[in-house]
């Protein structure tokens, strides 16, 4: 008997033109968190495509309980008890808890051949049971928050008996709150008997868990510690391959006159009397758990939606935004939370992203001068450091950090005054969030005034000058940077405290 | 500055060149001409090449804006309802006793109306599919029709009329110049203008442009607009060459115009495509229908060959984008 469940050798995998691992070691055992984690590109999903049988590996072996084990396609890695967990949940939302949990392995009524729901249906409470959740397996699963329909998806591992269970970026979609959750179901699984691979961007995630950490970098095989052995900088070097001396690259701005201003802003059923000011080279964050409003908030301010009541005002005047258009024309831009659905056209060359939202800029008399355009996409794209080699690259050939630079870079077209960047650096990598940090800081040093929402709180308190925290679509707290803690902030998102700060002027 | 500059353009690829669709058409378009010409000796003949388009560029008109639509993602099946309608409106009137140049603005603000009145449902009530909404306009502006002339005949145009659908202008067919004119400017509308990149835009990504601040409810206006304007040429020139209307002309116009439009290489699920394929596929779907009348082949054969293309031609475009979306995976 080996001392890991599943161990993989020198695991290589070729894609035409690119090497997608190189010469990779893992191994796990039983009763064990191991984390890996890597940038963006550096390996995680096609390792895990690997055990699970998506892809077959060109070289290496795999070791499954001692044995060399052959995973051809995902059928074998099931009958072996490997069971995976997406970051994307990939369920069947018009079903119900109990029939995504057993779907493939339903239980039949011996005789009749009928699908025994009841017994189903207790099983399935069983196993959530198990997990600590104790919603009703009769739901459809499209009503549940991304959060509890992870959880079925673990009492899927669970049904079939998993002994390697795999989570790929679990917590990203996943409030505070619903991380802790998560995390101590990971624990009791541990604790069963299981061997979680727990991939994952978070440091907290790994700090939190993992008795064991990888590291992957462009493909290749890193090393392994203990969790005791290494700190955050040794992580995060081992990650980008090179010292980031400043995470958070904080400027000292000098901060200006006021620009934006709400006054007791309202959507019925969505936000209710927000009010804030917004000062030139401020950097002003918006946080609180997911679901406070927020990007409610920031969308009115845009005039995706509308609000109901209130004023706002820039630049000491009366406006009103019905339309994005309108928005863009005053000078309030607004990057969204959403990139691929709502910030770019995937499917498009750089340029053309890049000038979408300031058409008129780039023609005369409605037509097209795509001269402008591409002088203008190049010349922006260097100033942001966009790795792309023409500014023919459709936006879905980059990646999640260059992406978010031609957001920005489309922002930059317009006059604007205001820019609100939702969620910033969701989904990026380690590199590329100190790069997005850093055109932040310039825009603020530039005289932009930036709204910045993030749920984020090292993030929150490392680039912000002062946090305006919400709770279920009010404002609890605003609070001065320099002055405040994680904690502070915490306890304002969860409404046990009220605490307002303006400037001292 | 930094020292690494994203370059403005890009090398010339054959590949990029030649691997176009409208190539293939282009081909297609002249093996039916080979084809045609083995079939009868008399067909190589430059007033073949100027005459036979009257024959079949009445519908042609609606393909323009048809593009646009489809482009857009979406789809209008009332455009032949659209035309029967404008048709039957303006002989009433004309019959009436509205002066013939009257009826002829009454006959384009009628179709005008009806595509503007599809576009107001689509951007109140974006719930419903523009299927959906077509579907029903499509049947109440043929209801309206045949509630206005009942299910007859109206018709006695006067002379200058027909000259529209039978008329030369410097030898060439006034509709050929019309269509010519009116190709042209929805080319540059299409490939020149804001307007253009927007609905490409927003074939795209409806909430892309959104996000962007285009305003894409006025685009599908236009769009619309620009349909029932088009289905108003189309009637014109359909009346004028039949010299009479009834409530049932132009039945089925919608399928085969939005087949010529998918034969162009434009995609079903919006944003790919440009204005030069289906106006071959115009004139493919035209020769091909003439070539076969050469033969005395009936025209239900026609169908099943415009069928049989459509279903290549989705094929091999989904073919190629399916391809180009098999990205290497991080």
């Amino acid at each position: 008997m080996s001392e890991y469940i599943l161990e993989l050798k020198g695991v290589t995998k070729d894609f035409p033109g690119v090497r997608a691992l190189d010469d990779v070691h893992f191994n796990v055992r039983t009763g064990e968190v191991h984390s890996i984690m890597g940038e963006n590109g550096a390996g995680k999903s096609t390792f895990i495509k690997i055990i699970t049988g998506v892809y077959t590996p060109d070289a290496g072996e795999i070791i499954y309980n001692g044995k060399p084990a052959v995973i051809r396609n995902t059928l074998d890695s099931q009958r072996l008890g490997i069971a995976a967990i997406y970051q994307h949940v990939t369920s069947y939302p018009d079903l119900s808890v109990t029939e995504n949990i057993f779907i493939g392995h339903e239980k039949y009524n011996p005789y009749t051949r009928r699908i025994a729901w009841k017994e189903l249906h207790a099983r399935a409470a069983e196993l959530l049971g198990q997990l600590e959740s104790s919603f009703d397996p009769r739901v459809r699963m499209g009503s549940l928050s991304i959060a509890k329909q992870q959880i079925v998806e673990i009492a899927k591992a669970l049904s079939v008996n998993a002994r390697v269970i795999i989570m790929d970026e679990p917590t990203a979609a996943l409030t505070n709150r619903e991380s802790e959750e998560l995390y101590k179901i990971t624990e009791n699984l541990k604790n069963n008997g299981a061997a979680v691979i727990f991939i994952s961007h978070r440091m907290v995630d790994m700090f939190r868990l993992a008795d064991r950490v990888t590291v992957f970098r462009d493909a290749k095989y890193i090393n392994t510690w203990n969790r005791d052995e290494i700190t955050h900088e040794k992580l995060v070097k081992a990650m980008v391959g090179r010292e980031i001396t400043q995470y958070f690259p904080k400027r000292n701005v000098h901060i200006r006159d006021e620009v934006l201003r709400a006054e007791h802003i309202s959507r019925l059923g969505y936000f209710r009397d927000i009010s804030f000011s917004l000062h030139r080279g401020e950097i002003l964050a918006f946080t609180g758990l997911v679901g406070a409003g927020r990007t409610e908030v920031c969308e009115a301010l845009y005039g995706i939606t509308q609000y109901d009541e209130g004023h706002i005002y820039l630049d000491g005047e009366e406006i009103q935004i019905r339309h994005p258009k309108e928005a863009i024309d005053k000078g309030i831009g607004y990057l969204p939370e959403d990139r691929h659905g709502h910030g770019l056209v995937m499917d498009w060359e750089l340029f053309k992203n890049i000038s979408l939202a300031l058409l008129e800029k780039f023609s005369r008399w409605k037509f097209i001068r795509e001269d402008d355009e591409k002088k203008s996409a190049q010349e922006l794209g260097d100033k942001l450091e966009i790795k792309a080699g023409t500014v023919f690259d459709k936006a879905n050939t980059l990646s999640g950090g260059n992406q978010q630079k031609v957001i920005v870079a489309k922002l930059l077209t317009a006059d604007l005054k205001v820019i609100i960047l939702d969620e910033p650096t969701k989904g990026v990598d380690v590199g590329a969030k100190t790069a997005i940090f850093n055109i932040m800081g310039e825009l603020a040093e530039m005289g932009y005034g930036i709204i910045m929402v993030s749920s984020e709180m090292p993030e929150v308190l490392g680039v912000s000058d002062r946090i305006v925290v919400m709770k279920e679509g009010r404002i609890s707290a605003v609070l001065n940077t320099e002055e405040t803690t994680q904690e502070e902030i915490l306890h304002a998102a969860l409404g046990e405290k009220k605490k307002v700060i303006s400037h001292a002027e | 500055m930094t020292e690494r500059t994203i370059r403005t353009e890009r090398p010339w690829s054959w590949k990029r060149f030649f691997f176009q669709w409208e190539w293939l058409l282009v081909i297609i378009f002249i093996l039916i001409h080979v084809v045609n010409s083995t079939l009868s000796p008399y067909y190589l003949n430059i007033n073949t090449f100027i005459r036979t388009p009257q024959s079949f560029l009445d519908k042609a008109f609606i393909v323009l804006p048809m593009t646009f639509v489809i482009l857009l993602g979406n789809i209008d099946v009332s455009v032949g309802s659209t035309v029967a309608l404008s048709s039957v409106i303006m002989a009433v009137a004309y019959n009436a006793g509205l002066p013939m140049p009257l009826a002829i603005v009454l006959c384009l603000a009628v179709s005008t109306a009806c595509g503007l009145f599809n576009g107001i449902l689509m951007v109140k009530y974006k719930e419903l599919s523009a299927a959906i909404i077509t579907i029903s306009t499509m049947t109440i502006y043929r209801g309206f029709a045949y509630v206005i002339l009942e299910d007859q005949a109206s018709g006695g145009f006067p002379e200058w009329f027909s000259f529209l659908g039978w008329g030369n202008i410097a030898g060439f067919p006034v509709m050929l110049i019309v269509f010519t004119v009116c190709a042209f400017l929805f080319w540059i509308l299409l490939h020149k203008t804001t307007f253009g990149r927007s609905l490409y835009g927003m074939g795209n990504s409806m909430n892309a442009c959104r996000y962007s601040g285009i305003r894409t409810d006025r685009v599908i206006l236009i769009v619309s607009l620009l349909t029932g304007l088009m289905a108003g040429f189309t009637a014109l020139f359909l009346t004028s060459r039949m010299g009479s209307t009834r409530p049932n002309v132009a039945q089925g116009y919608e399928l085969e115009v939005i087949a010529m439009v998918v034969l162009g290489g434009v995609s079903t699920s919006g944003g790919k495509g440009r204005i030069i394929g289906p106006i071959l596929a115009v004139f493919i779907v035209g020769f091909l229908s003439y070539g076969l009348g050469l033969v005395n082949i009936s025209a239900q054969v026609l169908l099943i060959i415009i069928g049989a293309l459509l279903i290549v031609s989705v094929t091999v475009l989904n073919v190629r984008i399916r391809k180009r979306k098999k990205k290497i995976p991080a």
